[in-house]
């Protein structure tokens, strides 16, 4: 363990008498944020925030507002409306923060420069991407980002989230909602079962003869029995799940007639939820800090990229160990990076690092489940050091204290990337 | 029904000695009794007779939920607590009625605690006649009667570091609104230092259930809760 007097001792060495008088001669310090999502609003929030005025902080957003992918799920099952997902940037520029919405297209790791879509070129000491995931060509035989108008990814919030929701509503009575389930790593691992619960509470109201048929390539998911638990306590008989044993990992499909193929049977569905494999957001890719498997490795002890170290990666597109791909692991990542960031440029105390995360899910109106657990960094990995799970067979009561737990947790957390 | 059938076996077990003769471990229920009625009455009913009053009923209060008293309108703060799990056993009674905010926050329990150990185990000796088979309840556990959450004169003492603090303050505002807000998580900001503290070990010796503030709290110092507990009561 670190004493803490060392480690401070330590850092000030590190950060006040050696980084900070590099920058000497240069106005204010410049650290660009690529993404204004769960770790990246939060990290530009905080560097100017805890900066109080020392940093030129901008941030690049391709979109005006944001909405959550957390809660997303809520919205298909009816019980939150989209605009209460939707956030704006008025508190991050409040904060002080230079927000630009643009595309970022390119990055000059070597000049220091990021290439925005409609042509400005922005300047940096530090970088941080945060531009969370874009899905694998050809993950899904037969899928693309065209047929993505045809059968829902529904996994970046917005339109296709929209669009998932309308194509329930509008499947005939005693229809079929298929999925096809992601490989690991994916952002948000309960994510694509928190969402068969929700359509199912949907169905089980408006068309209760519909069937749900989840095409997983993976042996076992995230709190899985937690869910099966659910499933058959809510929803008998309505949901069936194919894993790799029975072709669940070689599917194909067709948007053109709406089918599914598995294990060469085709079979015609009314709704296709296809949600392939993932990689870093492609700007990270671009940058050119991700390694053969498409995700950016980092320094588990700050999140500093380790293909270069003028660069942080967060959130999604970082490759750091234990921690899964969520808002909440996203934010608590930011946080970390930004202290380092001000440590390295205005000298800042900077103190270790500790990170957690927590996921709730709602299986169905009150029952809510959550799993999370505390990390520290090792030199190799940031590991997990405890965690918990919801247990089977808890009470109702216990559950619903969980679900208003998840309630109190949305409006923290987006307080604390929105300001 | 039920109720009559848990006074008929403790009325029964009293009669034939046996709870006295078990309870001496905890303390002494005739003793308890008279302190009962010096503390708690004003407020409490234990026995035949008992309903709620300001407070609720006591019997039966062994081995069951926080907050569990059909119709009693408890507080918002151990009614979470109870929908948390916890759970009344000599231990959770202990540091309960030794200071009631330290183990619930917002308790609605307007009473300063029982700070001296024996008189608190005299009255869990006696409130323990009055529950469900008390030949079944646990007596004084290894540990016998600690005085929860151990804490000592200089972890109370130590000064938070304020700089510390914000920067550990950043994880626990994922959750806990900066505004003080209260909504689904209590609020946290503008507590007094000590309350805040000792709520703070309580869940880092597991003495408050909640898997998620247990887990917060035990990876925090004492250093680092003081340092938190300084911050916190600062902003506004
Ligand atoms: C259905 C679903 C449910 C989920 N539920 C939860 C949950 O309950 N709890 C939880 O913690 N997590 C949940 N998640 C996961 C969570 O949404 C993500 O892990 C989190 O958003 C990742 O944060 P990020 O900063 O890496 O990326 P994002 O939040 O995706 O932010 C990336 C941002 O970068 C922008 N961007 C990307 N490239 C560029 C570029 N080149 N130029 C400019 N801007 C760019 C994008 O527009 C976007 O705003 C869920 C996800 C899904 C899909
Ligand atoms: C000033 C009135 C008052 C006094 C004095 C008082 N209590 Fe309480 N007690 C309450 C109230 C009110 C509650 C309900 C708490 C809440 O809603 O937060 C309560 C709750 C309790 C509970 C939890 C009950 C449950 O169902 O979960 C126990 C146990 C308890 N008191 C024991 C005692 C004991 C033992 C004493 C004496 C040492 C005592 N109380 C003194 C008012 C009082
Ligand atoms: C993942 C969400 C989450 C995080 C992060 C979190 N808490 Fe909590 N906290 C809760 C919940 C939920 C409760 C209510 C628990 C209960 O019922 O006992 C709570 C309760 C508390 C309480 C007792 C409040 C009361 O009224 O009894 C304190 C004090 C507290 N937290 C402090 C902190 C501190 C300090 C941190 C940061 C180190 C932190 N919390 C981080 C969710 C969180």
């Amino acid at each position: 363990m670190l004493n803490r007097r060392t480690f401070l001792g330590t850092t000030i060495a590190a950060g006040g008498v050696l980084a900070a008088p590099a920058l000497f001669g240069q106005a204010k310090p410049r650290v660009v944020v690529i993404g204004g999502g769960a770790g990246g609003a939060t990290a530009a929030r905080y560097l100017a925030k805890d900066g109080a005025g020392a940093l030129d902080v901008t941030l690049i957003e391709a979109n005006p507002t944001y909405t959550t992918c957390f809660f997303s799920n809520l919205y298909i099952g009816g019980f939150r409306t989209i605009e209460s997902l939707e956030h704006g940037y008025g508190g991050i520029a409040a904060a002080g923060v230079n927000v630009i919405h643009d595309l970022a297209t390119g990055v000059d790791r070597a000049a220091r420069t990021v290439t925005l879509a409609g042509g400005q070129v922005v300047a940096y000491d530090r970088l941080v991407l945060s531009p969370g995931i874009d899905f694998r060509d050809d993950a899904v035989p037969g899928w693309s980002l065209d047929a993505a108008e045809i059968m829902p990814h529904a996994y970046k919030a917005g339109p296709q989230t929209k669009l998932l929701r309308a194509q329930i509503e509008a499947m005939p009575q005693g229809g079929l909602f298929a999925m096809v389930a992601p490989p690991n790593p994916y952002r948000c691992p309960p994510g694509p079962y928190e969402r068969i619960s929700m359509v199912a509470h949907v169905l089980k109201q408006s068309n209760p003869t519909a069937k749900i048929l989840v095409l997983d390539p993976k042996e076992k998911f995230a709190k899985q029995a937690l869910f099966e638990e659910g499933w058959q306590r809510h929803y008998d008989g309505m949901i069936e799940v194919v894993g790799p044993d029975f072709g669940g990992a070689a599917v194909e499909v067709r948007p053109g007639t709406m089918e599914v193929v598995v294990d060469g049977t085709a079979q015609k569905v009314d709704v296709c939820n296809v949600i392939p494999a993932q990689m870093a957001g492609k700007i990270a890719q671009i940058a050119g800090v991700t390694d053969d498997k498409g995700w950016a490795p980092v320094d588990p002890a700050n999140m500093k990229s380790k293909m270069d170290e003028n660069v942080y990666v967060l959130g999604d597109s970082s490759a750091q160990g234990d921690m899964p791909k969520s808002g909440y692991s996203a934010n608590s990542q930011a946080k970390v990076a930004a202290l380092s960031i001000r440590g390295e440029l205005t000298g800042a105390k900077v103190f270790p690092a500790k990170y957690s995360n927590t996921c709730w899910s709602l299986i169905a109106p009150d029952d809510g489940v959550k799993v999370g657990a505390a990390y520290e960094p090792t030199p190799e990995k940031i590991a997990s050091v405890s965690s918990f799970v919801s247990q089977a067979g808890e009470d109702a009561a216990l559950r619903k204290a969980t679900y208003e737990e998840s309630l109190g947790w949305y409006a923290g957390i987006t307080a604390d990337m929105f300001g | 029904m039920r109720a009559a059938a848990i006074l008929a076996l403790a009325a029964l077990a009293c009669l034939a000695g046996v709870s006295g003769a078990r309870a001496d471990a905890i303390g002494d229920p005739a003793r308890g009794e008279a302190i009962f009625d010096k503390e708690c009455a004003r407020c409490h009913m234990v026995g035949p007779e008992a309903r709620d009053r300001i407070g609720p009923a006591l019997n039966g209060i062994f081995g069951r939920r926080a907050a569990a008293a059909e119709g009693f309108a408890y507080s918002k703060s151990i009614t979470r607590m109870g929908n948390d799990g916890l759970t009344w056993t000599l231990e959770t009674l202990e540091a309960y009625i030794e200071n009631p905010k330290a183990l619930v926050s917002g308790t609605r329990m307007n009473y300063r605690g029982l700070r001296d150990e024996a008189a608190r185990g005299d009255v869990l000796a006696y409130l323990r006649e009055w529950s469900d088979k008390p030949q079944n309840i646990p007596e004084a556990e290894p540990s016998a009667l600690p005085s929860m959450p151990v804490l000592s004169a200089e972890v109370l003492a130590l000064q938070g570091d304020l700089a510390w603090g914000e920067y550990l303050s950043a994880e626990c505002l994922t959750c806990h609104k900066r505004d003080g807000s209260d909504e689904g998580i209590p609020s946290i900001t503008q507590w007094p230092v000590e309350d805040f503290v000792i709520a703070m070990h309580a869940y880092k010796q597991s003495l408050r259930p909640h898997p998620v503030m247990q887990m917060m709290a035990s990876r925090l110092s004492d250093e680092e809760i003081a340092a938190l507990a300084a911050y916190f009561a600062t902003i506004d």
